[in-house]
Formats: structure tokens, C-alpha cells, sequence
């Protein structure tokens, strides 16, 4: 196990490295500089102008050093204001050492938000924390009415009930999150007026049932469908197995053939599956974020994106890299520990 | 402005769509006809699952083949006093309806939706071709060969996977990426792969016919390469085809999120079917690996990988949409699903307007919903036998 355990996080570890380099390739692309170059002089400065700032800032420098440097393995260096040779910080409103510091990701410091104006450290915490609650909501209001779905479905399989779950977890499926969310927002929040279509006030003024149940649904009913399909298929194979017949054959009543001998052998490939939901989710929180006008790590990813905001697309993007792997992981070990026909050697 | 009621609509929408349904109406008569001759298409209509699942998909497809005459206006066409009109509107100056209403900038949104499906039912299939050709291109050796090349193929797979979608989309769909070199490179690679593919795919089985080898490839590296120069470098020689550099770039992000997929089905199918007798026979015989693999492996393999290909079209018209709700890709005034999604969904928009937002996310839903049904009638069917 504990072998299997190094060997899991080594390759995670090199995913990591590898993406996180990928992603700091493409942020850092000629444009995007040019863009925040413009940006950050803030004047109709001459193309000499742009790449002046950007040399002093070190945007210039070799590839691999700046990524050390965001990493936190190479030190960052101060810089000096030409005209006046006085150390200033790279963007007015973060501040920085004025010594060459190790100073990364590594330590900590997520670098400076362009879009936001201050700190990434100050900006994430809270966004993470709002769609944690979030997550939390979907995943209590997902797994139990998915798995549900699922066990009753392929409880007996090609039965009325089984043909009319499936359908309608086919039709979940089909229904991403911005097809649900404008679908739910026109029947409740338009036409009946039962909820709020902005959720917006939850983070201000407290999370209530009238501004939180869209986005929570909108969310959860993607998932839904998904997670039921797997349990029922599982579910399904799990009832002609031996063991099964052999339970009914003793004359115990079919209640107790499910909930006792079946249940558990089919719960998990589902487990699996719904760890491996996450990343799902992810674009799931992007969506209903953006949508519903919850400022959480999806709004946070969009700003940074449309803005060109450099250091927090970094930092959003290593957190989601991070969340994407821990939870393969979690599915990996969970799978070889819950099912005892795996061995890992 | 007067209004069309309830009634007034679904009248017009069924005689607007007609050649819709006259198209569906043949496809039912040729299967009653017909009926088990046609094969699996025929199978499909024995469930009701599979004759939705035909049907629906049958819907948008003809929708976007006669999308000009079905609809009404051009999609771009703004007629000022339609803005944000209701479903049923009618413009008192030419008498024509708005069967669906009217957008934020006045256009007609049942015209909008059709030529939509015209954009979603040409890039969703078409990527998912190329998908499936690179996905198989890359599988079949990794399953095949194992080992080494199985761990690099495999790792870099999962690299793709780990890749949160929508930030993949923002990295590789941004207007300033398109100054640079990376679409045109991406599209070079994965476009060439499907040619070589052929290629391999004709040497290996008629290199004992050399003058049949020839044509093939002449034929396939002359197609192929028309179509390249077309996609890749927008220089078709003939002007055919052409595709816009943001179309383009679009096109490159999907089938790089949807290749690994791909890839992963067709390892683990290959992995499994690699045991059989008949594989080991060809072995006997000397066969090459690369014989074994695109003609004895991958035709054994196509059931699940036609189910597969069925919902991933679904999927990809998801991507599709989440590209044009982030409005990453898609011209403003393109008509796609999911930019109109994304202007109708804004919460003052959906408060007053709903339809314009409705409208185009139904057309989506009902899309790959049929995709769905139609993967799963599909399976069923496959499991029959």
C-alpha cells in the first residue's frame, strides 16, 4: 500500500509540475504581457515604453527563472526605479520585499491581483471559502438523491420504475449547468417568483432558502444524472450475482436481499465516480457563479481571465489543477480499500 | 403590435418547419417499409428510447440542412421595433411574426435558433471525428504495444484529463492567442494525424495490391491535404474551404478536451480484445502489428465506440455552448446556442425576456438529449447480441 501510496503521489507530483508550467507558459504569452504592460503605464506609452516597463519589471527575463521565482525555488528581485533609483514595488497597491526574497508559492505569496488591487492572499481565502459552502450544499443535495435514483433503478432491472429513472437521468445528463440554470431561473424566479435568480445577497446578507436553492440546484441536477447511470449499472450487475440468488433462495424477503447483501457491494463504483465528479463540478462552478452572481472561486476565475489578470489566473488555475488531482487520488485509494478484489502491491 | 396567441405560434411553427417534417415522415415510411433490412439503424426503432433518440436527432439535423428555408430572416437581420418583443409578435409593417420573439437587438430568436443548429451540427460531429481518429491513433498503439509507450501516451492523456475544462478554454481561447503561433501549431498536429491514419490504414491492407495501395493513397493524401491546407493555413487552393482563424481556434480547443477521452476508451477496448483467438491467429500469420491493430482490432471494437461517439457529440455541443456562454471564440453576432444562451441569461434579461434565453437552451437540451437516447438505444442494442 504504501508503495502504491509513492508511487501515486510522484506521478501527481510531476502532473502537477507539468501543468503548472503549461499553465505558466500560456499566461505569460507575448500578448497577454502587452496587455498588462498597457495596462499597468496606463498612457498611450510607445512600444520602447512598453518593453522598457516590462524589462525592469523582469517580465523579460528567461522563462524557467520566472517560473522559479513564482514557484518560490529562485529569489525575486526588488526593483529600482530608474529615474529616481529608489526600490518600488512592481504594482502600487501589493507590497513587496526589499531584499531578493525566496518568495513564492511555495512560501506562500500568491503574487499581486492586476483586476482587484490588492493581494491574491487577501482575495482568495474568501472566494474559496463561498464556494465551499457551495460545493457543500450540492454534494449533500446530489450523492444521497442520485444514489437513491440509482438503487431503485437497477434494483430490478427493465422494470416500469427502471425505465423511467433511466429517462429521466438521461435527460439530467443532457442539461448542463447553463441550460438548467436559465431553465430553473425562467420557471422560479420569472414565472412563479419563488426564488431569487441572484445569489448574490447570500455572501452579503446570509444565505437563505429564496436566494441559495437555484444555484444549488442548477448545480446538483448535472450530477445527478451521471451518478445515478453508474449506481444503477453497478447496481444492476451486483443483483445477478450468485450471492444474490442464494439470498432470495434462503426465502429472505427482497427488502432485505437489497438493503443488506446488495447495497454495499454496489455503492462502490459510485464512490469512484463521484469523486471524480470534482472536476465536473469545477466548470459546473464557473457557470452557476457567473450566472448567479456568486462571488466565489468560479466568479474569481472569470474576472482574472477577462482581465488579464496574470497572478491570480496563476493561482486560480494551480488551485484547481490541486482539487482535480487530490480528488483522483482520494478515488484511486478509496476504490483499492473499498473493494477487496483489488490488491495493490 | 398585435400578438399571435398560443395557438397562433404552434401553427406557425409547424408550418415553418415543414420540410422537417416531411423529411421524418419519409424516414418512418422507408423503416415500415423496409424495416429489418436497414440493419442496426432499423434495430433502433424496435424501443421507444431509440425511435425518440432518431427522431429528435433526425429534427435538428434536417433543421440545419434547410435552416434557409425554414427560417424566416436572416439571423443577423435587426427590425427595430422587434426589440425584445413577445413570442407571437407580428411586425405591422411586412405582417411577418416573430414566432419566438425577439432578442436584445431585435432579431428574430426562432430564426436565431435555427441557424444555430447549422454552427453546433457542423463543428460538434466534425470535432468529434477528428477526436475519435486522434483518440484511436494514439489508443491502439498504447493498448497494443503496452510498456513505454503506453506510460507516455497514457500520462499525457492524463495531463489533458487533469485539465480543468473551462480553464483550458480561457487559456487556449483568448483573442491575444490568436497573434500567436500556438492555434496554427495545435491544428497542424492534430489535423495531420488523422492523414496519417489513412495512410497506415491502406498500406497495411493492400500492400500486396500495390496499384490499389497507390490510388488510395494518392486519393487520401490529395483530400487530405486540400482539407489541411483549407483548415489549417485558411490557403485552400479552390476557395472551398475556409474557416475563420477564431472558428478555427475553437475547433482545436474541443478536439484537444475530447482526444483523451477517446484515447482511454479505445486502450482499454484494445487491452481487452487483444486476448482473443482471432487476434492471436493473425499473429500466426505474420501479420504486422499495425494490420492487427486498424483491421482486425478496431472493427471489432466499433460498438462501444459508436455509442461513445454518440454521446460524445453530445458532449462536445455542451463544450460548445460553455465556450459561447463565457463568450470565448464565437463572433458576438454568431447565432450559436450557447452565445445566445449567455446574452438571454443576464438576470434582468431573464427577469423580463425569458424567451430569449429559453428558447436556445431547450434547442441544446433537446439536442443532446437525443444524442443520449440514442447512445443508450444504441447499447442496448449492442448488448442484444
Amino acid at each position: 500500500m504504501l508503495s502504491f501510496l509513492l508511487r501515486r503521489l510522484g506521478v501527481m507530483l510531476l502532473t502537477m509540475l507539468c501543468l503548472s508550467l503549461v499553465v505558466f507558459f500560456f499566461v505569460n504569452l507575448e500578448p497577454n504581457l502587452k496587455k498588462l504592460a498597457i495596462f499597468q503605464t496606463e498612457s498611450r506609452a510607445t512600444e520602447q515604453e512598453l518593453n522598457n516597463w516590462l524589462e525592469r519589471n523582469g517580465y523579460r527575463d528567461n522563462f524557467f527563472i520566472r517560473y522559479g521565482r513564482w514557484i518560490g525555488i529562485a529569489p525575486k528581485q526588488p526593483v529600482r526605479d530608474p529615474s529616481t533609483g529608489q526600490i518600488v514595488p512592481r504594482f502600487r497597491y501589493c507590497d513587496e520585499p526589499t531584499k531578493a526574497t525566496f518568495s513564492g508559492v511555495l512560501q506562500g505569496d500568491f503574487g499581486c491581483s492586476t483586476a482587484f488591487r490588492t493581494t491574491v492572499n487577501k482575495k482568495l481565502p474568501a472566494a474559496l471559502a463561498a464556494t465551499g459552502i457551495l460545493m457543500f450544499w450540492v454534494m449533500l443535495i446530489m450523492v444521497p438523491t442520485a444514489l437513491v435514483i440509482g438503487v431503485l433503478a437497477g434494483m430490478r432491472e427493465g422494470s416500469k420504475l427502471d425505465r423511467s429513472l433511466s429517462v429521466a437521468s438521461i435527460a439530467s445528463t443532457a442539461t448542463p449547468e447553463y441550460v438548467s440554470g436559465v431553465i430553473f431561473t425562467a420557471i422560479f424566479a420569472t414565472w412563479l417568483g419563488v426564488l431569487n435568480g441572484s445569489a448574490a445577497t447570500a455572501l452579503t446578507r446570509g444565505f437563505s432558502f429564496y436566494n441559495f436553492t437555484l444555484p444549488v440546484m442548477t448545480l446538483a441536477i448535472y450530477g445527478i444524472g451521471y451518478i445515478a447511470r453508474m449506481t444503477r449499472a453497478s447496481m444492476a450487475e451486483v443483483m445477478t450475482a450468485q450471492y444474490i440468488r442464494t439470498a432470495r433462495l434462503k426465502g429472505l424477503t427482497f427488502r432485505a436481499v437489497v438493503m443488506r447483501h446488495a447495497l454495499r457491494n454496489a455503492l462502490i463504483a459510485p464512490f469512484t465516480v463521484i469523486m471524480l465528479q470534482f472536476p465536473w463540478l469545477l466548470t459546473g462552478v464557473v457557470v452557476v457563479e457567473s450566472m448567479f452572481n456568486y462571488k466565489g472561486f468560479g466568479y474569481l476565475l472569470v474576472q482574472a481571465a477577462a482581465n488579464n489578470d496574470i497572478d491570480l489566473v496563476l493561482s486560480c488555475g494551480l488551485i484547481s489543477v490541486v482539487i482535480v488531482l487530490v480528488t483522483q487520488l482520494i478515488s484511486d485509494i478509496g476504490y483499492a480499500y473499498l473493494n477487496p478484489r483489488i490488491r495493490v502491491a | 403590435m398585435e400578438t399571435l396567441g398560443i395557438f397562433g405560434i404552434i401553427a406557425g411553427l409547424l408550418y415553418r418547419l415543414w420540410p422537417v417534417w416531411a423529411a421524418l415522415i419519409v424516414i418512418l415510411v422507408v423503416v415500415r417499409v423496409y424495416g429489418s433490412r436497414l440493419g442496426l439503424f432499423g434495430q433502433l426503432f424496435d424501443s421507444a428510447i431509440g425511435t425518440a433518440g432518431v427522431m429528435i436527432c433526425g429534427f435538428w439535423v434536417f433543421t440545419a440542412i434547410f435552416a434557409n428555408i425554414i427560417a424566416p430572416l436572416d439571423p443577423r437581420v435587426q427590425v427595430t421595433i422587434m426589440k425584445n418583443a413577445v413570442p407571437g409578435a407580428v411586425d405591422t409593417q411586412t405582417g411577418m411574426a416573430f414566432l419566438l420573439g425577439g432578442d436584445q437587438l431585435a432579431r428574430d430568436v426562432f430564426s436565431r435558433v435555427v441557424y444555430g443548429a447549422r454552427i453546433v451540427l457542423t463543428i460538434a460531429p466534425a470535432a468529434t471525428l477528428i477526436a475519435l481518429l486522434v483518440g484511436s491513433s494514439l489508443g491502439l498503439p498504447a493498448g497494443f504495444f503496452g510498456r513505454r509507450i503506453d506510460s507516455v501516451l497514457s500520462f499525457l492523456a492524463n495531463l489533458v484529463l487533469a485539465f480543468p475544462v473551462i480553464l483550458l478554454f480561457y487559456l487556449l481561447v483568448t483573442p491575444g492567442i490568436m497573434e500567436t503561433a500556438i492555434p496554427y501549431a495545435m491544428a497542424g498536429i492534430l489535423f495531420i494525424i488523422p492523414i496519417i491514419f489513412f495512410c497506415v490504414l491502406f498500406v497495411t491492407r493492400y500492400s500486396a495490391r500495390p496499384a490499389l495501395m497507390w490510388t488510395y493513397l494518392a486519393l487520401t493524401v490529395v483530400i487530405g491535404f486540400w482539407i489541411y491546407s483549407g483548415l489549417v493555413f485558411n490557403a485552400d487552393p479552390l476557395g472551398i474551404i475556409s474557416i475563420e482563424p477564431n472558428e478555427l481556434n475553437i475547433f482545436v480547443a474541443v478536439v484537444f478536451a475530447s482526444s483523451p477521452g477517446v484515447f482511454r476508451i479505445v486502450r482499454g477496448l484494445v487491452m481487452d480484445i487483444i486476448t482473443r483467438d482471432y487476434v492471436a491467429a493473425a499473429q500466426t500469420r505474420g501479420e504486422s502489428p499495425w494490420y492487427i491493430m486498424l483491421w482486425e482490432i478496431l472493427p471489432n471494437a466499433r460498438g462501444p465506440l459508436i455509442v461513445d461517439v454518440c454521446l460524445r457529440i453530445g458532449y462536445t455541443t455542451i463544450l460548445l455552448g460553455t465556450l459561447g456562454f463565457f463568450g470565448l471564440g464565437m463572433g458576438p453576432e454568431s447565432p450559436d446556442w450557447g452565445t445566445a444562451i449567455k446574452d438571454g441569461s443576464k438576470v434582468a434579461q431573464l427577469r423580463l425576456f425569458p424567451w430569449q434565453g429559453v428558447v436556445p437552451a431547450i434547442a441544446l437540451m433537446s439536442l443532446v438529449l437525443g444524442l443520449n437516447l440514442l447512445a443508450d438505444a444504441l447499447r442496448e442494442e449492442s448488448l442484444k447480441d
